[in-house]
């Protein structure tokens, strides 16, 4: 017997029979040529979540992103005129990397009013147009308006800046979040400016990693430890169940029950949870700020008085998770190959008032780091595996795993319909496209 | 800074542990895997009990304003979280089943 209701078809799965109950191969997993097309069908044309505009508070301020899996690098800037915009990262004039320090991979910030290539001293000013060109006079019929920086569509959709690399693209930022987007309007998220950012080298396919944090399935074994004793004995016996799932085109949403905030019987919780009135789910304490009492729609959206935390997945690799007591952690998976990708998890509190409030959210977010580690380990442990191509290659997944299920065929959708338009259009006339 | 940080007269018997009043989360998790047991049993036993005394002092002043001794303080406090976790739950320093993987802060808050 479920203890929350699921759809009349009996199972969150079978509500969207598109996905079918049936075992799934990770064969979009384990393969570079795979990846490859990834790279050209995703990353290439799909908005991507690059940062903050916090990350951009004054006119002239910058950062770089490296995307590898889109093969470039962009400069994101706020102009003069307080726009945001993106460019590729290439100067015009012998194709150096425009904006870095010290090493050519490595991301960057700051704020300047143009940025000079380091090679010959080209500068271009913020919006991107070319203001001087050393020795200009021994170039021929150079004209500066014909060498800008290439530009890059960028959005920002509640404070996030987006990008996308298809110049051809012609949805916006908002469109592509879909539903479960616009439910999420209106949340407090520019409070929100406390900011701790954890990075990892990750051995496993992006993918996996979302799946890792798409279900919660996993929490009450994998994390058995996490608990006081119990307390843990208790969660693995109940097992996990959501209270509410959301399907909106490829992206995805859990909500869920839980947070012990404050938990209803002291002892349930570690020592140090007690004093500092925290944990995995945030401070206890809902920081006093507007917007949190009345949630947008799209937060808990069963609107369940046990409401504890909603976990989106935006295609293809931005992960949002809303905590009821008034924060929000995103996870960005950000591949390097078939089998390697940078994953970045970064907490957003509003701004502590004082020491309690500052050692509440620190609790917080060292408790994230130390389920992480355990989550990123275990990734390894299974691309090590499905890459040895054992006899095994279909998995089961049950109903609380429907997002897993959902991301990797929104994955194969997206490459099979990229595959499908490139064989209508032939190669050239798509990269003369891309030029235009 | 001498060698040794400074930290706040109420609380001269955490001067064993002033090594502790580390600006970062990365240098704090740092030292505690690469601490033993016993030292980070003796650090909790010692500064739990007054974790709540500790904190009444730190908010006497403006978290953005903090004196020295006081911001020392409070970033023993932060390695006291982190500490809690081996002490309270892993029994051993280092997260278990986390094996060689990493993660590691690139921006936290400046105090």
């Amino acid at each position: 017997m479920p203890h929350f209701t699921k759809p009349d078809e009996g199972s969150w799965t079978e509500h969207y029979p598109e996905l079918g109950t049936a075992p799934v191969s990770y064969a979009d997993s384990i393969s570079p040529e795979y990846y490859e097309l990834e790279r050209d069908a995703i990353f290439g044309r799909t908005w991507l979540n690059v940062g903050r505009v916090e990350q951009l508070a004054k006119k002239g301020s910058f950062f770089t992103k490296e995307l590898d899996a889109a093969r470039t690098s962009v400069i994101v800037v706020r102009g003069m005129d307080d726009e945001v915009r993106a460019f590729h990262n290439i100067c015009r004039h012998r194709g150096n990397k425009l904006v870095w320090s010290d090493f050519p991979r490595e991301e960057t910030s700051g704020v300047c009013r143009n940025f000079t290539c380091k090679y010959h001293g080209w500068r271009y000013g913020l919006e991107g147009e070319l203001t001087f060109v050393q020795q200009e006079e021994e170039f021929f019929n150079l004209d500066k308006a014909d060498y800008s920086l290439a530009s890059v569509q960028c959005e920002v959709w509640e404070g996030f800046i987006f990008v996308n690399l298809d110049p051809s693209n012609t949805t916006s930022a908002r469109e592509h979040l879909g539903e479960l987007g616009k439910g999420l309007e209106g949340y407090p998220f520019h409070e929100m400016t406390q900011v701790h950012k954890y990075r990892a080298e990750v051995g496993s396919n992006w993918k996996l990693f979302i799946d890792a944090f798409a279900e919660f399935y996993h929490a009450p074994v994998l994390h058995a430890k996490q608990a006081v004793a119990d307390e843990s004995t208790k969660l693995q016996s109940y097992g996990y169940e959501a209270l509410a799932y959301g399907l909106d085109g490829p992206h995805g949403m859990v909500s869920s029950w839980g947070g012990m905030a404050p938990p209803k019987d002291p002892s349930m919780v570690k020592p140090i949870e007690r004093v500092v009135r925290s944990g995995l789910f945030g401070p206890w304490d809902q920081p006093d700020i507007a917007g949190l009492d009345e949630l947008p729609p799209g937060v808990n959206p069963a609107r369940h008085k046990a409401w504890g935390v909603d976990s989106f997945v935006f295609f293809p690799n931005f992960m949002m998770l809303i905590w009821k007591p008034g924060w929000v952690l995103t996870y960005h998976y950000w591949p390097t190959s078939y089998n390697t990708h940078i994953f970045e998890g970064t907490c957003y509190f509003v701004p502590p008032k004082n020491a309690r409030e500052r050692l509440a959210q620190e609790l917080a977010v060292v408790t994230f780091k130390e389920y992480a580690l355990q989550d990123g380990n275990t990734l390894e442990a299974t691309q090590m595996m499905l890459e040895s191509r054992t006899p095994v290659d279909r998995f089961p997944l049950n109903d609380q795993e429907i997002l897993i299920r959902h991301l990797h065929a929104s994955v194969r959708r997206s490459v099979h319909e990229f595959q499908q338009q490139s064989a209508k259009t032939p190669a050239r006339d798509r990269h003369e496209e891309m030029r235009r | 800074m001498s060698d040794t940080p400074v930290i706040p007269a109420a609380f001269a018997d955490l001067v064993p542990f002033a090594g502790w009043a580390l600006p970062t989360e990365r240098e704090r998790y740092n030292k505690r895997i690469a601490s033993t047991m016993d030292q980070l049993q003796s650090f909790y036993d010692t500064l739990f009990p007054r974790l709540d005394d500790a904190i009444a002092h730190i908010d006497q002043f403006p978290l953005d304003d903090l004196p020295d001794d006081a911001k020392h303080l409070l970033w023993i406090c932060c390695a006291l979280v982190t500490v809690s976790f081996p002490v309270e739950v892993w029994r051993q320093a280092r997260v278990p089943d986390s094996g060689a993987s990493s993660f590691d802060a690139v921006l936290e808050p400046a105090v």
